[in-house]
């Protein structure tokens, strides 16, 4: 064969598989629109007599507080995720190891829960100020010129430190990946440490950054929890006020799809903007080795990493130990916290495998066939995540519904007897809720794992006749181990904090950790919800723990390239 | 490295065994003879202990949902196959909401017809009130004098910079200010929400807790919140500090300008439309408006029974004694939406 042959059947996309990825991610993406039909369904129900009023009253302020929320937030989140990344592997500091891992650890923290935990913490007769006043003698508990946590800046300073990780992760993860090669020819000629990072490593993570500030600023923009209970009145909270306050689903559909369609533009624009940058650089075979830092510098790098820690996590994770432990003095532990915490690793399990599967199969689609439609699908798979949890679940009510309604008539028809809802009873619309929720999260972290994947070890392995099966399992899947970790950690994570879809569609005498903490905390009792929270948080820790080990493991493995 | 297909594989098989397993569940509970099915907006702890006691008088097993926000949504879409029996709510505004929608049936009971005042019920029996919770004033026990205060008073320049209250778009606030509209007109209820708008200590928010904690912490001297909290609170259900939160405050059970009674909203429950257990939700209707079941509404729940001759906790009792102000709930009900609109118009929240 000459060498032009090979690269001509290299090059060539086989017509056959390429229906396959375009069936798949049609169907993908059909039920991913399936809330989406659901609220326009509900929108066009309305006659839109709510937008003048809205207009005039509502949406200024509310968009206003919505971008000034998402600008600090993604500022806040960006300078920690970046800085600490770096810092981590650039560097050798003392508690560096334990950095590396220990700064995911406020993924597992609730927004509710830091919300409800920073006002216990920090309000006026709450254990900081009463001690800092014991210390200086003061007694009125005014007397500390200490700003209110229930405020916008409050509410970016909380959402910002247990947001980070989303920035930190898949930076971090591209900072190891990234070749000593190039660093090490940009220090030969003469750049320092920082210039390399600035010039060279930092626009090489640019796909990774744009991913984890992403996903960090939906996370804010959906959250209800934290900003409503701090009075932050976003547009997610006026969403929820026209639909609960003035009863108007239809109005709070029409608000959610307009929300939906600034949020999609945003996420384009900014994927024009990458257009046609290839970030997969050359493959060292070892990656970089981090430069101890002695002395001060030391300690500066070991309190800037070990800040957003004690924020995000130290803090929230011990007012919950101490507030579990006075409930347990009292009562001992809540007999069906078993049950409760079984119902959320199994969903939550489920809910990231599939989700993670999907992705996989979605980014793989992307990577091997150049069609626009495809492509556009892929984006459109992801919508879930720009929806509100609680407007995505009642928007998948609509389908969902409708389809078990379909299936109790069939059976109905042949048996005579209903067996009444099947996918709401069974838990199986939950699921589904779940996956078209956090899919952006895993088709966002497995593309940026393959943007370091050069092309041409996909040719390479096409020239030697490897169709897209092998391809994909002995060769991406491998390679993509880690950011197949952390997709579905991520997944993994969320789905045990979820909750407005949870509260909506679960079945019958079902409790998860997450739907128990919110009834308590509703009620007034927040130490019995405390030790709940608490689960919610180890339980979280676990598979960061995992992937910290993976991630070790991963950088002495040799890098095939 | 677990090959993707094993994986695959194996989530398939655990997520087909949780459904199948699930669903034979399901399955044999949705029709089964002897069980009802009870969505609600009460929070568990709040129900459970009713239902709890409604299964071991009658062996009907009870199975329920506790749904925040959607109830409505989920029981409408659900269709003519829901499995909802009984549809329990915390506030009136959404009981006839529920109706309005079509999503109840008329029941026809002397029982409840006995146990519950006609002003608390639907005239069709479309809805029926089962506990009440009047909207009180919290005041600082050391800074504020005051034995009698109006809803109107909160908008009074000498509590300028001193006034705490959860958002004003949460139902409870928007039922009082709905009351204000029906009573006073628009105009005057326009002027007297801007009036407590500019008195706020701080932002609008939180919960109805807060208020007392922030009296506590001399953020505030008056506030208004539900009377319950105040027997959460001082009972010490949420542990000690609420003791103290609970402990700074003086409860006024405040009327409005025509002195006439105290704003109170209701909680209730109605009979789903398509309930495929009707007779035992009827029973268990009946059941909650019993003797023994608003005791329990009384004593855990600090609520005020609707079934006359039966006491409110002691705590609740020694705030004094409740007169309920006339205006029917119906025509607060009519201006909820208004109300509404009023928050977002003076920037209450803002």
């Amino acid at each position: 064969m000459t060498d032009s042959a090979i690269v001509r059947r290299a090059t060539r996309r086989p017509a056959r598989s390429d229906r396959l990825w375009l069936v798949g991610g049609g169907l993908v993406a059909l039920v991913a629109l399936a809330p989406i039909f659901g609220l326009v369904f509900f929108a066009a129900r309305g006659s839109g007599t709510l937008w003048p009023h809205l207009i005039a009253n509502v949406l200024p302020v509310a968009a206003r507080t919505t971008a000034l929320l998402l600008l600090g937030v993604g500022i806040l989140v960006t300078v920690i995720g970046i800085s600490t990344a770096w810092l981590v592997t650039a560097y050798r500091f003392p508690g560096r190891r334990l950095f590396e891992w220990a700064l995911l650890l406020p993924l597992s923290v609730p927004s509710y829960v830091m919300a409800y935990a920073y006002l216990d913490v920090v309000h006026p007769v709450g254990p900081l100020q009463t001690g800092l006043r014991n210390l200086f003698g003061i007694t009125d508990p005014r007397g500390l010129p200490f700003p209110d946590i229930r405020s916008l800046g409050g509410a970016i300073l909380l959402l910002g430190f247990i947001l980070y990780p989303y920035v930190y992760l898949p930076v971090r993860a591209l900072f190891v990946m990234q070749s000593a090669s190039m660093l090490e020819a940009s220090r030969t000629l003469g750049a320092s440490r920082f210039r390399a990072f600035r010039t060279v490593a930092l626009p090489l993570a640019r796909p990774a950054v744009a991913v984890g500030v992403s996903l960090a600023l939906m996370e804010a923009l959906n959250d209800i929890g934290a900003s409503e209970f701090l009075g932050v009145r976003t547009l997610t909270v006026a969403i929820y006020t026209t639909w609960v306050t003035r009863s108007s689903i239809e109005g709070a559909a029409q608000i959610a799809l307009v929300m939906l369609a600034i949020v999609f533009a945003l996420v384009v624009i900014e994927r024009l903007g990458r257009r046609g940058m290839n970030y997969s650089g050359p493959r060292g075979n070892k990656p970089a080795m981090p430069q101890p830092l002695a002395g001060l510098a030391g300690l500066v790098a070991t309190l800037l990493c070990a800040a957003p820690i004690l924020f995000g996590f130290v803090v929230p994770a011990s007012y919950l130990v101490v507030s579990a432990w006075r409930r347990v003095k009292l009562g001992g532990l809540p007999a069906e916290l078993w049950i409760w915490t079984g119902n959320s690793l199994l969903f939550a399990a489920i809910a990231a495998i599939l989700t993670v599967a999907i992705g996989l199969f979605l980014a793989t689609a992307g990577r091997m066939s150049r069609r626009k439609t495809l492509h556009g699908l892929i984006r459109l798979s992801g919508i879930g995540y720009a929806i509100p949890g609680t407007v995505l679940a009642v928007g998948l009510l609509v389908p969902i519904a409708g389809l078990d309604n379909w299936i109790a008539e069939l059976v109905k028809g042949i048996w005579g007897r209903s067996p009444g809802l099947i996918l709401m009873s069974s838990g199986a619309a939950l699921i589904l809720a779940y996956c078209l929720r956090f899919m952006a999260i895993s088709i966002g972290g497995i593309e940026a794992g393959f943007t370091r994947i050069s092309p041409s070890i996909d040719m390479a392995a096409h020239s030697l006749g490897a169709g897209p099966a092998r391809l994909m399992g002995g060769i991406h899947v491998p390679l993509l181990s880690p950011a197949l970790a952390a997709a579905g950690l991520l997944v993994f994570v969320d789905c045990m904090k979820e909750l407005p879809a949870t509260l909506l569609l679960r079945p019958f005498n079902f409790e998860t950790l997450a739907t128990y903490v919110y009834g308590e905390a509703a009620r007034g009792t927040y130490e019995d919800g405390a030790i709940a929270a608490l689960v919610i948080v180890v339980i979280g820790m676990l598979p960061v723990a995992l992937l910290a080990r993976a991630g070790t493991r991963d950088r002495r493995r040799p890098v095939v390239g | 490295m677990l090959s993707l297909t094993r994986l695959i594989q194996g989530a398939a098989a655990a997520a087909l065994l949780a459904t199948t397993t699930l669903s034979a569940q399901a399955a044999g509970e949705v029709q089964a003879p002897g069980e009802v099915n009870v969505y609600t907006t009460r929070e568990p702890g709040l129900i459970q202990p009713l239902l709890d006691s409604f299964s071991k008088e009658t062996g009907i097993k009870a199975n329920v949902i506790f749904v925040k926000e959607g109830l409505a949504e989920r029981v409408a879409t659900e269709g003519a196959n829901s499995p909802a029996d009984l549809l329990s709510v915390v506030d009136f505004g959404n009981l006839i909401e529920l109706a309005d929608r079509g999503l109840t049936q008329p029941i026809q009971s002397a029982v409840l017809e006995e146990a519950i005042p006609a002003n608390l019920r639907d005239a069709d029996g479309q809805w029926f009130g089962l506990s009440m919770r009047a909207r009180v004033i919290y005041a600082s026990k050391d800074r504020v004098t005051d034995e009698t205060l109006t809803y109107e008073d909160l908008a009074d320049p000498r509590f300028k910079g001193k006034v705490c209250i959860r958002s004003g778009q949460h139902p409870y606030n928007t039922s009082l200010i709905a009351a204000v509209i029906a009573k006073d007109g628009p105009d005057a209820a326009k002027e007297w929400l801007g009036g407590v708008k500019e008195n706020l200590a701080r932002k609008a928010g939180g919960g109805d807790r807060d208020v007392a904690r922030d009296i506590l912490a001399n953020l505030c001297d008056v506030g208004v919140a539900n009377s319950y909290y105040v027997g959460l609170m001082r009972s010490g259900k949420g542990g000690p500090e609420q003791v103290e939160w609970g402990n700074a405050i003086r409860v006024i059970l405040p009327t409005f300008k025509d002195k006439a009674g105290t704003h109170v909203n209701v909680s209730g429950a109605a009979v789903a439309k398509n309930a495929p257990n009707k007779e035992n939700a009827v029973k268990l209707l009946e059941f909650l408006a019993s003797e023994p079941a608003q005791e329990i509404y009384a004593k855990a729940n600090f609520e005020y029974p609707v079934r006359a001759g039966v006491a409110a906790d002691p705590i609740i009792a020694e705030l004094g004694t409740l007169t309920v102000d006339p205006l029917p709930l119906t025509s607060v009900a009519k201006e909820r939406k208004q109300a509404s609109e009023l928050v977002d118009v003076v920037g209450f929240d803002g």
